[in-house]
């Protein structure tokens, strides 16, 4: 296949620019990565990333980070909808205040939902006298800080989709006799799906790997509380880099398995919309 | 329109939970930060503001986010550019390798770095004959800033200059433009404003670190503690106000960052019609 060449000048600068500051920034790091891993004898690997305390670690970061992701859909959903589709005063307002978890720094957003959330705290206080549910320092906590920290990506995902759907689609089902509960689910949730897998996706991705806003809420209870991130770095300070390098590689390939699962789905999708499939 | 009054009470209903979420979720975390702030008076929160290490981290965050806006500035631009004005093998490979650090977990990133320049890196002799460290110090801490904001502004220049075309480069190139003159007076004007979004950001995200920092950093008061290390440390030591009130003023930033991200928006959307 022959390409044809750009007339634009500049080819070598920017290519040299931008490889030059890849390699250094992420190009050798990788490598390093890789040499590493590749010197890790199997057994050991095996042993590290099996241990109890380490598969509990992937269990509490998987599952609340699925839990929190699911709950972002729906309220992502929410969200996207009235931001998209009504009038109401404030709107401008929450459309801005939804980018805060990208802005707040995760350590400080930590601090602050920690201490909202214990026994003896604003929200906490209220939670544990009227239900007796403890939610600081519980798995409870875990998901919360991570609803917080993934909200954004759905919104984001699923709010210009909404924006470009006709609403001539909906007005013909209405016409047709469709309630407002069958046109959403016939009509406009077969639109947005591909965007909501990708913000569940996206969000799902960030949580399994967050430290900042979750060490401060979770406690670190080993086999309780303890998320596999916080496990590397436990390791880290121990200076076992093999052992964090270990629990960091099985980290790297859910990511992957995550964010490819998200690619097929998106791939077919557009198939089927482009008639192809 | 009938459709719209059917839906009042539905209307109604999705409004009230939109704000009880965010009020809960997003507004009450910041009014928290801001009352256990000033919870002991104004004298107080200015004493936990200007603490000398108070002050030393903040001038350290401010280091390491100007670094990063820099660089990734010049790489986002020149690799922003370079996919969208030419065709070439390695495209696809190249947009993953660039997108990677942000889908890292922030502690696998501050790892590699570790993995590449600690001590049993066959770089580290190479480094430390030159007097160079890394890793526990300044320099990984910068890092590791550019590492986990590398993706953001030229994520933001790519669609635009998609959407542009390369139509009026080539015309410029064709009547004998250089590189440079054609990027000024061609293709900035149109990316000035998604230019401007990425930078804010970037500066957002830098500014606030935590994970990867946490890994690279030696923690060390007043050499290698960022603004977000340093309210690590008041918590745990239980001085609770000193770390709401240095949160304070990561959350004031956060507010500003909303803000001119709303105004470069609309600005950018208004030079968008007036060019149509």
């Amino acid at each position: 296949m022959k390409k044809r060449k750009s007339v634009i000048p500049g080819f070598g600068i920017s290519l040299g620019i931008t490889i030059t500051i890849l390699s250094i920034v992420v190009l050798i790091p990788l490598c390093s990565l890789v040499v590493f891993s590749a010197k890790l004898s199997f057994s050991e690997f095996v042993y590290t990333v099996t241990r109890p305390r380490v598969l509990s670690g992937y269990f509490v970061s998987i599952s609340t980070a699925f839990i929190a992701s699911l709950i972002n859909v729906v309220m992502g959903l929410i969200l996207a909808f009235v931001l998209v589709r009504y009038d109401f005063k404030g709107k401008k307002f929450i459309d801005g205040i939804i980018e805060l978890p990208f802005a707040l720094p995760t350590a400080v957003a930590g601090i602050s939902l920690t201490h909202l959330t214990t026994t003896n705290g604003w929200v906490g206080s209220i939670l544990y006298k009227l239900f007796g549910v403890k939610i600081a320092y519980t798995r409870i906590g875990i998901t919360i800080a991570l609803i917080f920290i993934g909200i954004p990506f759905v919104v984001r995902s699923v709010q210009p989709v909404l924006e470009k759907i006709d609403i001539q689609y909906e007005e013909a089902a209405f016409i047709l006799g469709a309630n407002s509960r069958t046109t959403f689910f016939k009509v406009i949730f077969p639109e947005i799906l591909p965007a909501i897998i990708s913000g569940f996706t996206l969000a799902f991705a960030r949580s399994i790997g967050e430290y900042g806003s979750v060490v401060f809420i979770a406690g670190n209870t080993p086999y309780e509380t303890e998320i596999a991130p916080l496990l590397i770095m436990s390791e880290l300070q121990e200076y076992d880099y093999s052992a964090a390098t270990s629990i960091a590689l099985v980290m790297l390939a859910i990511a992957v398995v995550i964010l490819s699962v998200n690619a097929i789905v998106q791939s077919i999708v557009s198939r089927r919309v482009n008639g192809l499939a | 329109m009938e459709l719209r009054k059917e839906n009042k009470a539905l209307k109604t209903i999705l409004i009230i939970i939109s704000f009880l979420f965010l009020g809960i979720f997003l507004i009450l975390p910041l009014i928290y930060i801001l009352v256990t702030a000033f919870r002991y008076g104004i004298s107080e929160y200015i004493n936990a503001v200007t603490d000398e290490y108070a002050i030393k981290a903040a001038l350290l965050t401010l280091e390491a986010t100007l670094f990063a806006v820099v660089i990734n500035t010049l790489f986002g631009i020149a690799a922003a550019w370079l996919i969208t004005k030419y065709a070439f093998k390695g495209k696809k490979l190249l947009s993953t390798f660039i997108d990677l650090p942000v889908t890292v977990s922030p502690i696998i990133a501050g790892l590699i770095y570790v993995l590449t320049f600690g001590r049993q890196s066959f770089l580290y002799p190479i480094l430390d004959s030159y007097g160079i460290q890394i890793i526990f110090a300044v320099p990984g801490i910068v890092l590791a800033t550019i590492f986990v904001t590398f993706p953001f502004i030229s994520r933001e220049l790519i669609p635009v200059l998609t959407a542009q075309g390369s139509d009026e480069e080539e015309a410029a190139a064709l009547m004998g433009a250089g590189t440079f003159h054609i990027f000024k007076k061609v293709t900035f004007p149109h990316i000035k404003w998604a230019l401007l979004y990425g930078v804010v950001l970037c500066t957002a995200r830098a500014m606030g670190e935590f994970g990867a920092v946490s890994v690279l950093s030696g923690h060390l008061r007043g050499k290698t503690n960022t603004l977000p290390l340093y309210i690590e440390l008041l918590y745990q030591g239980y001085d609770f106000t000193g770390a709401f009130a240095a949160s304070s003023i990561l959350v004031v930033l956060a507010i500003v960052v909303l803000i001119l991200r709303l105004v470069i928006e609309k600005k950018g959307k208004k030079e968008l019609d007036l060019n149509k």
